[in-house]
């Protein structure tokens, strides 16, 4: 059946939870009415557009995007854009400097800069069909190295390539694979890392939603160079769109005989198993992700010996991260050399983010390395919301640092974030603006990092407490002299004892923000004020006499009754009775309202 | 299912072809039908199904149907817009489902166009 027009409707996960579902059918149900079924066909795609701005669609061949679509929006879009050919202005991205509606997709500059490799195939084909992703040159780098390629060969391109590995350590993946192929031992197993836990990171779950083929064919590239016959896919529960599609490629790809024995005829055979997370944040480390598909605790080792020389059940092991392996099929396609020639001298190829905090376009971003984190936050970002002033950025979610806007221009290259304290990380990126107070968000990320620590080496499990404890002092003002200094001590000897990555790279959120924002630390333990206002026990509301006009409106609103006074007069807060809730703040037309 | 060969990857590659240049929008040729409120007054609906029905049955794939709103000459309706890669569009008016297959067959299939069906080459200036 041939069309005139592809509705492509994203149905990543959050675009399914802000109802694209109910999108779809109401679609279905205009389109049927203006009898377009045969003209028109709905395909539901995954992670396509600002994830932040669902439930989104694209026209095409028109190229034309919608956003925030709600249902009594389709009667007019269907008939206008579908029937009429006449693109729906008020639906469509409005750009956050002029305010004007952008029709084209490609002109939008959050799709400008962008460079796809990993995401070659987001949201222009349907993930569940098999052969829209062999059409995108799907599954053809497989049949260039099992009829053209030794294994040795692929280790050399990928080696070529500089492809590194994206998980966060940056690890050459080539060389990674070579230790695991040279190892005697046997049979070998090949593992993807999909168990992506830090708050706000979305990348490896948008990856498998879109285009789980790519996945599964970096794979089968992979376990052909290492030599390995079984493979298993380590995700999260929490993921339960990305398991379902999944599962749905895995058995699509075993039809076709592209899993299993004797792949495309050849004498090479491989297989994969999902293996389900329970979501535990430690399991994203390698060892403790080993132990977990045992079905021991999830708890890691001492490395060495590493997982290439014993990994699963004591065999060689080697692990991938989803982009890493989503990348391979066009790095085989397309060449090392073309791979090597995109990104900085020691980092290469694209990375994928996701970005979130306070920031215009949220959502999974591809683009090459070396790009600089001010184009990023202020070009494919859009800047930030409500013209604020951007406060600071965090890369690597709670295992990762702050970097400051001083450092806007630090190009993205695994050694150059290193060097500012920050670490690449699997590429979560939260914006912060300067109403974030830099102890509390440091405060967040230890309570998170405390509550997943797998208490193995007291160094995380005691000394996260501690901080964490200390850290709600100084928010609550009962900061002290010292405080900060043994934070950073405290910070370091915890890097220095613990086991795993987990640990070493905990306090790094604190020792980062305490290294670029330790005036504000100051403030909170000195004068116990905290600057951004966010730290409710260090503020106070009070009405400025001068500007209160007597409205009377903060008064009604006060759920508390704390605010006293006659109408038409200025009124004045009862600290006794305030409980910081902001509503006064938000009311108030006159900006009467102090915080301080 | 059958287990396939790498040389059958071409074949999926081929059947699904007309499906992804819509998306990727690379056909060798784009014809536009005017549906605005005068066009499909005027029968650009029954226009729209020849030419789907024409790419059908002869199994095209590299060319894109699509639409486009009223082209501001309503007493001329139906009309569409035909544009073959690197060359200018050509409009044509007064259309009835005979002369789209005339247009489709000569134009499209043989590169010719039909004078007499032709309003005029090109599109309208935007500033």
């Amino acid at each position: 059946m041939a069309y005139r027009c592809n509705v492509l409707l994203c149905t990543c996960t959050m675009c399914v939870s802000v109802g694209a579902l109910k999108i779809k059918s109401k679609l279905e149900e205009e389109i049927k009415k203006y009898n377009l079924e045969d003209e028109i066909q709905i395909i539901l795609t995954g992670s396509s557009w600002l994830c932040t701005k669902g439930p989104t669609l694209i026209v095409q061949p028109d190229d034309v995007v919608y956003q925030f679509l709600k249902e009594k929006d389709i009667p007019n879009l269907v008939e206008e854009h579908l029937l009429k050919g006449r693109p729906v202005h008020s639906l469509m991205y409005i750009d956050p400097e002029d305010l004007h509606p952008i029709e084209k997709l490609q002109d939008i500059p959050f799709y400008h800069d962008q460079r796809l490799i990993a995401l070659w195939n987001r949201g222009i084909i349907d993930p569940d069909e098999i052969d829209e992703y062999i059409a995108r040159d799907g599954y053809k780098a497989l049949a260039k190295v099992l009829q053209d390629m030794t294994p040795e060969d692929v280790i050399q391109e990928i080696k070529d390539s500089g492809l590194r590995g994206r998980g966060g350590g940056g690890f050459p993946t080539g060389m990674k694979w070579e230790f695991c192929r040279k190892n005697p031992g046997s049979p070998k197993y090949l593992i993807c890392n999909a168990d992506e836990g830090d708050p706000g990171a979305f990348m490896d779950r948008s990856i498998i939603e879109a285009d789980p083929h790519s996945l599964i064919e970096g794979m089968l590239v992979a376990a052909y160079a290492i030599g390995a016959e079984k493979g298993y896919i380590y995700v999260r529960s929490e993921y339960p769109l990305a398991i379902k599609r999944l599962d749905s490629a895995i058995i699509k790809a075993r039809e076709y005989g592209l899993l299993g024995k004797s792949v495309f005829g050849s004498d090479f055979n491989f297989d994969v198993e999902i293996f389900r997370g329970a979501g535990a944040f430690v399991c994203g480390e390698e060892t403790s992700l080993i132990h977990s598909i045992e079905g021991e605790p999830a708890e890691p080792r001492q490395r060495p010996p590493f997982p290439v020389e014993k990994g699963l059940w004591d065999n060689p092991t080697n692990i991938n991260n989803v982009e890493t392996l989503s990348c391979l099929p066009r790095i085989i396609n397309f060449g090392a050399k073309w791979f090597a020639s995109i990104g900085t001298e020691k980092s290469k190829g694209t990375k994928v983010f996701s970005l979130a905090g306070k920031i215009n376009n949220a959502g999974l971003v591809e683009v090459p390395m070396g790009i600089t984190l001010r184009e990023m936050v202020f070009k494919i970002g859009g800047g930030i919301p409500n013209r604020k002033k951007f406060k600071a950025v965090q890369t690597g979610g709670p295992s990762g640092g702050v970097i400051p806007e001083s450092m806007l221009d630090l190009p993205i290259d695994y050694e150059r974030i290193q060097e500012a304290g920050a670490i690449m990380g699997s590429g979560g990126m939260i914006v912060m603006d300067e109403d974030d107070c830099m102890v509390d968000i440091a405060r967040y990320f230890i309570e998170f990092t405390r509550d997943e620590s797998c208490g193995k080496c007291s160094s995380c499990r005691e000394g996260l407490d501690a901080m964490y404890e200390i850290l709600t002092n100084i928010c609550e003002g009962r900061g002290k002299e010292g405080d900060i200094e043994f934070l950073e001590e405290l910070g370091e000897a915890i890097i220095n004892a613990s086991m795993c990555g987990l640990g070493k790279s905990a306090p790094k959120p604190v020792l980062t923000s305490i290294r670029h924002f330790r005036d504000e630390y100051v403030a909170h333990i000195r004068d116990k004020k905290c600057p951004a206002k966010k730290c409710v026990d260090l503020i106070e509301y009070s009405v400025d006499q001068e500007k209160c006009t007597g409205c009377f409106i903060c008064n009604v609103n006060c759920p508390t009754n704390a605010i006293i006074g006659e109408k038409k007069k200025p009124q004045t807060i009862d600290k006794s009775k305030c409980i910081k809730c902001s509503v006064c703040l938000e009311v108030c037309k006159f900006d009467a309202i102090k915080v301080g | 299912m059958p287990k396939i060969t790498p040389e059958d990857l071409a074949k999926i590659t081929e059947r699904v072809k007309r499906t992804m240049i819509l998306r990727e929008g690379t056909g060798r040729a784009i014809i536009r039908v005017h549906m605005g409120t005068c066009g499909i007054a005027a029968g650009s609906r029954a226009i729209m199904s020849t030419l789907m029905e024409e790419i059908e049955s002869r199994n095209i794939k590299d060319i894109i149907l699509t639409t486009s709103s009223c082209a501001g000459l309503c007493s001329r309706e139906p009309m569409i817009t035909v544009e073959v890669q690197n060359q200018p569009p050509v409009k044509y008016v007064d259309l009835t489902p005979e002369k789209a297959k005339i247009i489709f067959d000569k134009h499209i299939l043989s590169g010719e166009i039909v004078k007499e069906y032709a309003l005029a080459f090109g599109s309208e200036r935007v500033p």
